[in-house]
């Protein structure tokens, strides 16, 4: 398969890479103001050093790289609040011209979900996000292996920043700035951590998985709009400011402290919560999992890594293949 | 005439190991008790009589004559609190006046749940969050913790940890009652993920 990708962050230079290996060609790669862009396939590993040597990409515009002869867009540029721009625009010109979309981007499924749909059910393109939710953990198809409306909530782990900070604040007593500025050094957190620590992250992927889940009870897509939950109505509360003390005291019980986003068709709700130290939802590190709370299989769990370059790429990826 | 009848009735029992005045042997528990009162002029003072009697710190009592059990009767909720030991005694003395008793915490009480509270808890007032909490969370608080911030960083926030035990079934209940009163107080709550 053609792919076009864009975004060159961390998740498009690793699907960019790791493209070739599942048999596709990469046709087209741009970031925010270059693009390289060739039918044949463009030269990877050349437009990426020139990116890092200042170059950017290569000759081409990234307008160019949205109209290229591509199967599918794989969309990673940042996620944005609000109009989920310019991401949006990107996935409408795509599904426009009856090509596939594969979104790493969570704006465009978390903030304009029926929209998304309407555009998608109008092209003979279709639209998959797997990688939005969870890193490289295959929540949506398991969701929809197992039909959404027989999975009644999804809990867990999704932002591995923060479950980051709150393992090594319980493991070793250390107050929050210090393990967040620990957490920067070792590039776990970004320089303007407000989006992890504050559950924003983990909110816009709560707000898919209902999006998903409300989906089940709709018939009619127009009454897709008004089943769905935006993020203004999740309910969220972040980690910022917890004190050590407060994981001590939970610990002292045999608990831990755990960033949770928790995901019903009609509810998202996001905060700190307690857990069992050595049950299934505390993970360590920057670790994510999973749990759906099935109507006839009880529990399912599932575990890994939620962010990083090459662990999106391969939910990417895996996306492209089930094309 | 028997020499026991002779006795002054308000002679110190016989079992005076047992009688200490400041509130007996064990740490004060409180605990929930909820009565049926036929609905008769002067039967709620008589009922509590032996909760003072038998040692018991009355804490509250809800007595809502506008409801009725399925006998007929008025339901009665009183929290109380007193050493271990007397607990029995209490609910002995309650019997003996020919209240019913329907049921006292271990059945009424099923469920226990742990939050944490973070924030200013001292300057807020601890004990009068945790009134509040029982008067309206429809729980006992059954333990408290609290873990003050170090000297050197006294503006930091303190943590306490709660055990509240609830009504089977009363969980929501008491969370949304431990919302509204950290809302108020500007705590955050960290709060038990259900059915883990």
């Amino acid at each position: 398969m053609r792919l076009a990708v864009l975004g060159a962050g961390a998740v498009g230079s690793s699907v960019a890479e790791l493209a070739g290996e599942y048999g596709h060609t990469v046709v087209a790669l741009a970031d925010s103001s270059t693009a390289a862009v060739d039918a044949d396939g463009i030269d990877t590993e050349r437009a990426l050093s020139a990116k890092v040597a200042g170059a950017g990409l290569g000759d081409a515009d990234p307008e160019d790289a949205l109209a290229a002869a591509y199967d599918a867009l794989v969309e990673a540029t940042p996620t944005t609040l609000g109009d989920a721009q310019p991401g949006f625009d990107h996935v409408a010109t795509a599904l426009e011209r009856d090509r596939h979309v594969v979104l790493a981007n969570k704006g465009p499924a978390a903030e304009r979900y029926a929209e998304l749909r309407a555009l998608a059910a109008s092209s003979a393109g279709r639209v998959r996000f797997e990688a939005a939710v969870g890193g490289a953990i295959p929540v949506l198809s398991t969701l929809s292996d197992l039909g959404p409306e027989r999975v009644e909530a999804v809990r867990g782990v999704l932002n591995g920043t923060a479950n980051f900070v709150l393992s090594r604040m319980a493991a070793e007593g250390l107050d929050y700035e210090h393990v967040l500025a620990e957490a920067q050094d070792l590039g776990v957190a970004e320089a303007d951590p407000t989006f992890d620590v504050e559950g924003t992250d983990a909110a816009l992927k709560g707000v898919i998985l209902s999006n998903r889940l409300s989906e089940a009870g709709v018939d009619d897509p127009d009454e897709l709009e008004a089943a769905t939950t935006s993020l203004d109505e999740a309910d969220v509360q972040g980690i910022t400011g917890l004190p050590p003390n407060a994981l001590e005291l939970a610990a002292e019980d045999g608990q831990t402290v755990r960033l949770i986003a928790e995901a019903t068709a009609d509810t998202v709700r996001v905060g700190p919560r307690l857990v069992p130290e050595n049950g299934t939802l505390a993970v360590s590190g920057t670790r994510n999992i999973v749990e759906l709370e099935t109507a006839h299989a009880g529990r399912l769990a599932i575990s890994g890594r939620g962010a990083g370059g090459d662990a999106t790429a391969t939910a990417v990826l895996s996306d492209v293949n089930r094309l | 005439m028997t020499p026991a009848d002779d006795a002054d009735p308000v002679e110190e029992p016989a079992d005076e190991e047992n009688v200490e005045t400041d509130g007996g042997r064990g740490d004060p528990q409180v605990h929930t008790i909820q009565l049926e009162l036929p609905d008769e002029p002067g039967r709620l003072l008589a009922a509590l009589q032996p909760v003072a009697d038998n040692g018991g710190n009355l804490l509250s009592v809800v007595h809502e004559r506008g409801e009725r059990t399925p006998r007929g009767r008025i339901p009665v909720a009183i929290d109380l609190e007193c050493p271990p030991e007397r607990f029995d005694g209490i609910l002995e003395g309650l019997r003996e006046t020919g209240v019913t008793v329907v049921t006292a915490d271990a059945e009424a009480y099923a469920d226990e749940l742990v939050v944490v509270l973070v924030g200013h808890l001292v300057d807020t007032g601890l004990s009068g969050t945790l009134q509040r909490l029982r008067k309206h969370a429809g729980a006992t608080v059954a333990d408290v913790t609290l873990s003050a911030p170090d000297a050197d960083a006294p503006e930091e926030p303190s943590a306490a940890r709660l055990h509240l035990r609830t009504r089977a079934g009363g969980a929501e209940q008491t969370l949304e009652a431990v919302r509204s009163v950290a809302e108020e107080k500007d705590l955050t709550v960290v709060e038990p993920l259900g059915g883990v």
